[in-house]
């Protein structure tokens, strides 16, 4: 015998999903694609604002020393992204060390180097190569990079004695009087 | 006083020579690409996204394989060996993500998904199997509307005059 009592509409809505069933496709659906957006949020954003609060790291050098925010209070601080793979940042590594021999007797500057997605051997053949005698550590799981949103080498970014972001070049120094020019504006006289 | 001696010299050499040959059993043969490749191709390099460290022609990648093929001859094993590259540069570095926080969803969305498919495509297969009541008949086209006979005279007329014509 054929159910002749149920009407369509009542067969159409034994056919839909539960209400709970429903209310939690649509909250998923709605988690996942809140998921999605904050990732591409994340992704769109550039490098670190000049004027904005850098983020703080502590650099752990290739000798073992811990350079935190303690070590940089107070100071301007270089803080340069490089990779013994990259040609362009051998362009700017001799200008590099030239600026910090030139800043460091001052005690006011400080020059960070970290090394990115680069492996020890290769990054202490830079060092050795170039002569660098400031710091220089490694990028531990990408973190300090990714804390600045790096795009790729070399990158570099000083901070201003209050803290505060003053300076973002995205490509190599050129020369050493770049270099200067960047940094002496933010010295005390 | 001289045998103690000759005995003392007998030991030294004898550590030092287990101590030699302890460190010459510990290092392996120099690995194959084959061998590191095995390990390569399930890491990516943060500079080529989306490229297998094995395939990869950067020299970023070269000096990873390289690093590779060291750990491996110090005699790390596979895991040891991805463990430090996580521990270097991250977990993105890692073809398959590790099952834990967000990255759970990339193991759990895929298979809701899929059975959500599933289920809908069920239950619309459900409903086509089922026969159609008397009352559910819905005409796909309205009918045309019946010609009454004042209309049908009016035709009628028009045709025998067209006719005529000719």
């Amino acid at each position: 015998m054929n159910d002749i009592s149920t009407s369509p509409a009542e067969k159409s809505s034994q056919r839909a999903l539960p209400r709970w069933g429903r209310i939690l496709a649509w909250v998923a659906l709605f988690a996942l694609l809140v998921i999605v957006a904050m990732v591409l949020l994340q992704k769109q954003q550039g490098p670190v604002a000049v004027g904005q609060k850098p983020p703080t790291f502590t650099l752990t050098t290739f000798d073992g020393e811990q350079v935190g925010p303690a070590e940089m209070a107070g100071k301007v601080v270089l803080v340069n992204f490089w990779a013994s793979w990259c040609k362009p940042c051998e362009q700017e590594a001799a200008d590099l060390e030239s600026a910090w021999r030139y800043y460091q007797p001052r005690g006011d500057v400080l020059f960070l180097g970290i090394a990115w997605t680069d492996t020890e051997p290769a990054s202490l053949g830079y060092i050795e190569k170039f002569d660098i005698t400031y710091p220089n550590g490694p990028d531990l799981g990408t973190s300090i990079s990714q804390a600045y949103r790096i795009t790729g080498v070399p990158e570099t970014y000083i901070i201003d004695k209050n803290g505060l972001l003053a300076y973002v070049k995205l490509s190599p120094f050129t020369s050493l009087s770049e270099i200067k020019a960047s940094i002496d504006p933010l010295l005390s006289p | 006083m001289a045998i103690k001696q000759y005995l003392f010299s007998t030991v030294l050499t004898l550590l030092l020579g287990l101590l030699v040959v302890s460190t010459v059993l510990a290092q392996q043969p120099t690995p194959s690409d084959d061998q590191v490749n095995v390990i390569a191709k399930q890491l990516y390099c943060p500079v080529c996204e989306n490229i297998p460290l094995d395939v990869c022609p950067t020299t970023a990648c070269a000096q990873w394989r390289e690093l590779i093929r060291q750990k491996l001859a110090l005699g790390w094993s596979e895991q040891q060996i991805k463990d430090y590259f996580v521990q270097q540069y991250g977990a993105r570095v890692l073809g398959t993500p590790p099952p834990k926080g967000i990255n759970w969803l990339v193991y759990l969305v895929p298979p809701v998904a899929i059975l959500a498919g599933v289920y809908v495509l069920y239950r619309v297969f459900i409903s086509w199997k089922r026969p159609i009541q008397q009352g559910e008949v819905q005409p796909s086209t309205p009918d045309p509307p019946a010609l009454t006979d004042e209309n049908q005279d009016e035709y009628i007329q028009r045709l025998e005059e067209e006719v005529r014509k000719r």
